[in-house]
């Protein structure tokens, strides 16, 4: 059980990472769902709860997500919808229940880079960047690469706005479970890009794979080419959920699945 | 910490700890329809809504329903009589350990979703586990209780 000696609901940005900087010890709270499942003591949990980041909005070139939005408002947002298909809908509506998700917030999820996350790959394959509070505006590719955590906050996620078609793929042992393996794949004029997550590790973008098919005439023709490419090009690993060799035919079988939903 | 929340209709201040769980609070102070399941967020069984939203207070801090509204299952002893009378005829309620959760959610979903399909009903109620029973005559319940709640309301 995680517990925390105090409570500090921040009124601004500046004094929410003020906060941070006093302690070690001191922690962001996200949807606290995860954070709970530890066994660690904090000393300052900050609360980001009143500063109204939680919405997801129509910029100029860029829709953009505020850090406390939960799961559900994603999975039920119809301007995501129409720029990005239903990419979001698929890829949250089996994480546990309606419950589950109104708890659990984007910030939280990108901040901790949970290898787990079925959100994480489909932020990933749209390009996305992170905004942070002191560390400003970085693609979250490059996020997703640091290995130290950084002592900043994650305010808000920005995807470029255009529209294109997308897929999202996964297996689960059951509807409800974390993904074995899980690729978002989108299309924006015939511009493929392909995440990959849940290999157990960290969602990574496939680019050889994305190469051979941004370089080929014909799309389609390649697809068994591409089939045999990614299982060496992605780092796959066994964990309790799969096989490394299990992952490896799955996820040969899912790019072939996704890459001829965004075709049609 | 001061608490300052509306429970079921009733204003309360309770002077909780700055790490305590909505779920710890609510049953120290007497709310004893929410039950503890899982205590890891998988079961659905704490749930209760917030300003009309259901969610998990096993994994929400009790701060964080600082000047909200906080609905039990007592606060809707009409809808839960009648639900609980669909569910017995359908033979779907066995231990009812799983029922104030299941009924909030229920609840929660009537007023969200208009005319839901069996597929957006199950959807919605994922994440509720019932360890006694299978989920068919559950569904029938729910079906027979909408169709009920709608005449109601005509």
């Amino acid at each position: 059980m995680f517990s925390f000696s105090k409570f500090f609901l921040a009124s601004s940005l500046e004094e929410a990472y003020s906060e941070l900087l006093k302690n070690k010890k001191n922690i962001i709270l996200g949807g606290t769902s995860y954070l709970r499942m530890g066994n660690t003591s904090w000393n300052t949990a900050i609360d980001l709860s009143n500063l109204k980041l939680d919405y997801i909005s129509d910029e100029d070139n860029f829709i953009s997500i505020g850090a406390m939005t939960n799961f559900r408002n994603l999975e039920t947002s119809s301007l995501l919808n129409r720029y990005f298909g239903e990419i979001f809908t698929t890829a949250l509506r089996d994480i546990i229940g309606v419950q589950f998700r109104t708890n659990v917030t984007v910030g939280a999820t990108v901040f901790s880079k949970y290898g787990f996350s079925d959100l994480v790959p489909v932020l990933l394959a749209l390009d996305s960047k992170v905004k942070l509070f002191n560390g400003g505006i970085i693609d979250l590719e490059k996020f997703l690469n640091e290995t130290d955590i950084r002592r900043d906050i994650l305010v808000e996620i920005l995807i470029p706005k255009k529209v294109c078609q997308t897929s999202f793929q996964c297996v689960r042992k059951s509807k409800t479970d974390y993904s074995i393996i899980n690729l978002a794949i989108c299309n924006f004029d015939n511009n493929i890009t392909i995440a990959v997550g849940s290999r157990p590790g960290k969602a990574i973008l496939a680019k050889k794979t994305m190469d051979l098919f941004n370089k080929s005439e014909d799309i389609e023709k390649e697809i068994v080419n591409a089939m045999k490419y990614i299982g060496d090009e992605i780092p796959l690993d066994s964990n309790m959920r799969g096989s490394k060799s299990y992952r490896e035919l799955l996820l040969a079988a899912l790019l072939r699945k996704g890459i001829q939903e965004v075709l049609n | 910490m001061l608490l300052t929340t509306t429970i079921n209709g009733r204003k309360k201040e309770i002077l909780i700890k700055d790490d305590d769980y909505l779920l710890d609070v609510l049953r120290k102070e007497g709310y004893l329809s929410v039950k503890r399941g899982c205590d890891t967020g998988a079961c659905g069984l704490c749930t209760v809504l917030l300003n009309g939203s259901p969610i998990l207070s096993c994994s929400t801090l009790a701060a964080r329903a600082q000047g909200k509204h906080i609905s039990t299952i007592e606060h809707f002893p009409l809808e839960a009589k009648k639900f609980a009378s669909f569910m017995t005829s359908e033979g779907a309620e066995q231990c009812g350990f799983c029922s104030p959760g299941f009924t909030l959610t229920v609840i929660a979903m009537i007023k969200e979703l208009e005319n839901p399909t069996d597929d957006e009903i199950m959807h919605y109620l994922n994440g509720n586990l019932c360890r006694c029973s299978g989920y068919v005559s559950q569904l029938r319940a729910i079906r027979n209780f909408m169709e009920d709640m709608k005449h109601e309301n005509c």
